[in-house]
């Protein structure tokens, strides 16, 4: 058996006394779509914000296939291939889509300077792809409608070849035409081997598009299924009680029997 | 206008100091408008603009330094120890390298003063407010420090002409030979910018509103010059130089041009670089994201805690070259050089539409925003406004400024 894309063992993360995460682990084979569902509040964001490099876990390890990874920062996550559409977005907002996009991996022209017209067209053939109406390539992001700046944040995480795709409730605030593009995205991305970390709200999308959940209530792991054996009602008991169906494999956070 | 795609700020700016000069060139009888007043003005304007230079990109980050005027204060004085003192000693008097040395040690002290402020803010997560209002005390006092409160003078003769004046300017023919170059540099950058754009299918500007702006720039190199060659230098010099070089003196005196000044030329150079590095390099790139979102540059990658630490050491590196400055127009260093002068710097890039806010400001508009100050001081001075009104007015024009601006920016919207 092939070592998993990535794995998280044991991730514990605490704000202040309040454990935020509490000895959670979940993994990610190449190609597959795996689904972190919970409530508000359940630690969700947080878990993936370690795997992202924007927080460093109390305790806990993570494995890129197969091998211990350090990270740190965000800038070691990306060395792993590990790109981030945060729930937040995570966007500058008085510099425009571009600018964005290529943050922190700027093209450059030879004499190290900004190249804008190659990064300008880059854009629009990603963003092409992702929400055809998009026109406001030169204004800042500021100006943009809500699904418009998703779309950005979304263009920025697929453009740079990622191996590990972490999608923080990437459709939240896109139209039907736009998410079902998303959706579609997502498979392409999977055809491709790329591993998704998905967390949504949409119970619907969820069993559309992931090969498993993995579901989290108060900082702890209640347990982790596979979609097709499992039901939508199992699905929700496991996120509203912490109940965890026979199908599943149970957390430290699955209501005792 | 809509063709030419200009920032209206800009031109709004440029409008207020036409405004300005015109009023107190009435106000003054003439006395303004004058190639003698206009280049004592670019003189007078050349160490607040290249330090407004580095404040925008501070500003810029959402920080802000304090410390600039004390720190020209500190480095002026090591400066002029260095060359009055030190240099004369190991090298003798007059020595060619004598100048570059001393502006050499200036930038790099001010850098490192910059860089180390910088570290504890970007480091230590110490406000830069109070860093820097620290750094104000501590090298306010140092300055004192250096030579117990001595003034150290005269400076070196070829570190003098950073100061501008007589020596400090460079004739009229290399003055037109810069101009020539400069306006080549613009109509090439224009016209590469375009292609590029053409070569991958956006829209440009159509090809007349492109030679309006190309026109436009050259005409204000070539005005500029123009206006620094109508000032002659004193008879007296111009007698004595003729000498010198064993021309005879003609019965009708000669006419011997300034030129442009070098401190001017140099302030110039410095906002170039600075806007080439604001909007064509990625470092520039970092700062300005950083201001818009520093979260989501942190999270894009961005090494943000060097970037910062990063703009403070230029800020400061501005401030040391500045130091240079101010002590060659002095011919002297002081301790008490540069006092209030960061105020000034910050008054001139807000002036210059760099929002306090973070993430917007241009270094052509602070170095506008220096010269609208400066014009206004001077001009008071040329009409003999005294000095405690000359502060209300300027304090009154700063706030009623930044009022403008904002009122504007809603409009837009
Ligand atoms: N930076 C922080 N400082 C303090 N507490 C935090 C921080 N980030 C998250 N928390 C807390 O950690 C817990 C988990 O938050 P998290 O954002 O991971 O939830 P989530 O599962 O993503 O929820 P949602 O579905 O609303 O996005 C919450 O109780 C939250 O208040
Ligand atoms: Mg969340």
């Amino acid at each position: 058996m092939t070592a998993p894309l990535v794995e998280m063992r044991g991730i514990s993360i605490a704000f202040g006394g309040i454990k935020a995460v509490d000895d959670v682990s979940v993994d990610l084979m190449p190609g597959e779509v795996v689904a972190l569902l919970g409530h508000n509040g359940a630690g969700k964001s947080t878990l993936i914000k370690v795997l992202s490099g924007a927080y460093r876990a109390d305790a806990g390890e993570i494995l890129v296939e197969g091998q211990r990874a350090e990270i740190a920062t965000p800038r070691d996550a990306k060395r792993y291939g590990i790109e981030t559409i945060y729930q937040t977005l995570a966007l500058a907002d008085n510099v425009d889509a571009a600018a964005n996009i290529f943050l922190g991996r700027e093209l450059v022209t030879r004499w190290g300077m900004l190249d804008d017209a190659a990064m300008e067209s880059a854009t629009r053939q990603v963003m092409a792809r992702l929400n055809p109406h998009f026109r406001r390539f030169k204004e800042p992001v500021r100006a943009l409608s809500g699904g418009q700046r998703q779309s950005v944040a979304i263009a920025r995480a697929i453009h740079f070849n990622a191996r590990i795709l972490i999608m923080d409730e990437p459709t939240a605030a896109l139209g039907p035409a736009e998410t079902a593009q998303v959706g579609e995205l997502v498979k392409q991305l999977k055809a491709q081997g790329i591993g998704i970390f998905l967390i949504s709200h949409d119970i619907h999308d969820v069993f559309d598009l992931a090969d498993r959940v993995s579901v989290m209530k108060n900082g702890r792991l209640v347990g982790t299924a596979r979609t097709r054996d499992v039901t939508k009602d199992e699905v929700l008991g496991m996120i509203i009680l912490g109940k965890c169906p026979e199908a599943a494999v149970r957390g430290p956070g699955a209501m005792a029997e | 206008m809509r063709h030419l795609e200009v920032d209206p700020r800009l031109v709004g700016m440029l409008g207020a100091l036409a405004v300005i000069w015109v009023g107190f060139d009435l106000l003054s009888g003439g006395a303004f408008l004058t190639p003698r007043n206009l280049w004592n003005l670019s003189v007078q304007t050349a160490s607040v603009a290249v330090m407004a230079c580095g404040m925008v990109l501070v500003i810029v980050t959402r920080n802000i330094d304090l410390s600039v005027g004390a720190v020209l204060g500190f480095v002026g004085m090591v400066v002029g120890v260095v060359q009055a003192r030190w240099l004369p000693e190991m090298l003798g008097l007059e020595h060619p390298a004598t100048a570059f040395i001393a502006v050499a040690v200036g930038i790099a002290l001010g850098g490192a003063i910059g860089l180390m402020q910088g570290s504890l803010i970007a480091y230590l997560g110490i406000p830069s407010f109070i860093v820097t209002l620290g750094g104000l005390l501590v090298w306010r006092g140092a300055a004192w420090w250096v030579t117990q409160g001595q003034t150290v003078a005269p400076m070196d003769g070829r570190f003098r002409m950073l100061g501008g004046g007589i020596e400090g300017a460079i004739g009229a023919t290399a003055s037109w030979v810069l101009a020539a170059l400069a306006c080549a540099a613009i109509v090439a950058v224009m016209v590469m910018l375009r292609r590029r754009r053409l070569a991958f299918g956006f829209p440009v500007r159509p090809a007349w509103a492109e030679g309006v702006l190309m026109g436009l720039g050259c005409l204000v190199v070539i005005g500029a010059v123009a206006v620094a060659n109508l000032y002659p230098i004193p008879v007296g010099v111009a007698r004595r130089m003729a000498e010198a070089q064993g021309i005879p003196w003609p019965p009708g005196g000669l006419f011997i041009p300034h030129g442009l000044a070098i401190p001017v030329i140099v302030a110039l150079l410095v906002g170039v670089a600075m806007t080439v590095l604001a909007t064509r390099t990625r470092f520039g790139r970092y700062v300005f994201a950083i201001g818009g979102n520093p979260e989501a540059a942190e999270l894009s990658g961005v090494n943000t805690r060097r970037s910062l630490m990063m703009v403070f050491g230029l800020m400061g590196a501005l401030a040391g070259l500045s130091a240079c400055i101010a002590t060659a127009r002095l011919n002297a260093a002081t301790n008490a050089a540069g006092t209030l002068d960061e105020l000034y710097v910050i008054a001139a890039a807000v002036i210059g539409g760099t929002s306090l806010a973070g993430g917007m400001g241009t270094v052509a508009g602070a170095m506008l925003g220096a010269l609208v100050m400066q014009s206004l001081q001077s001009g008071m001075v040329l009409l003999g406004v005294d000095t405690p009104l000359q502060n209300i007015v300027v304090g009154l024009v700063l706030v009623f400024a930044v009022w403008l601006d904002g009122a504007w920016r809603k409009r837009i919207r």
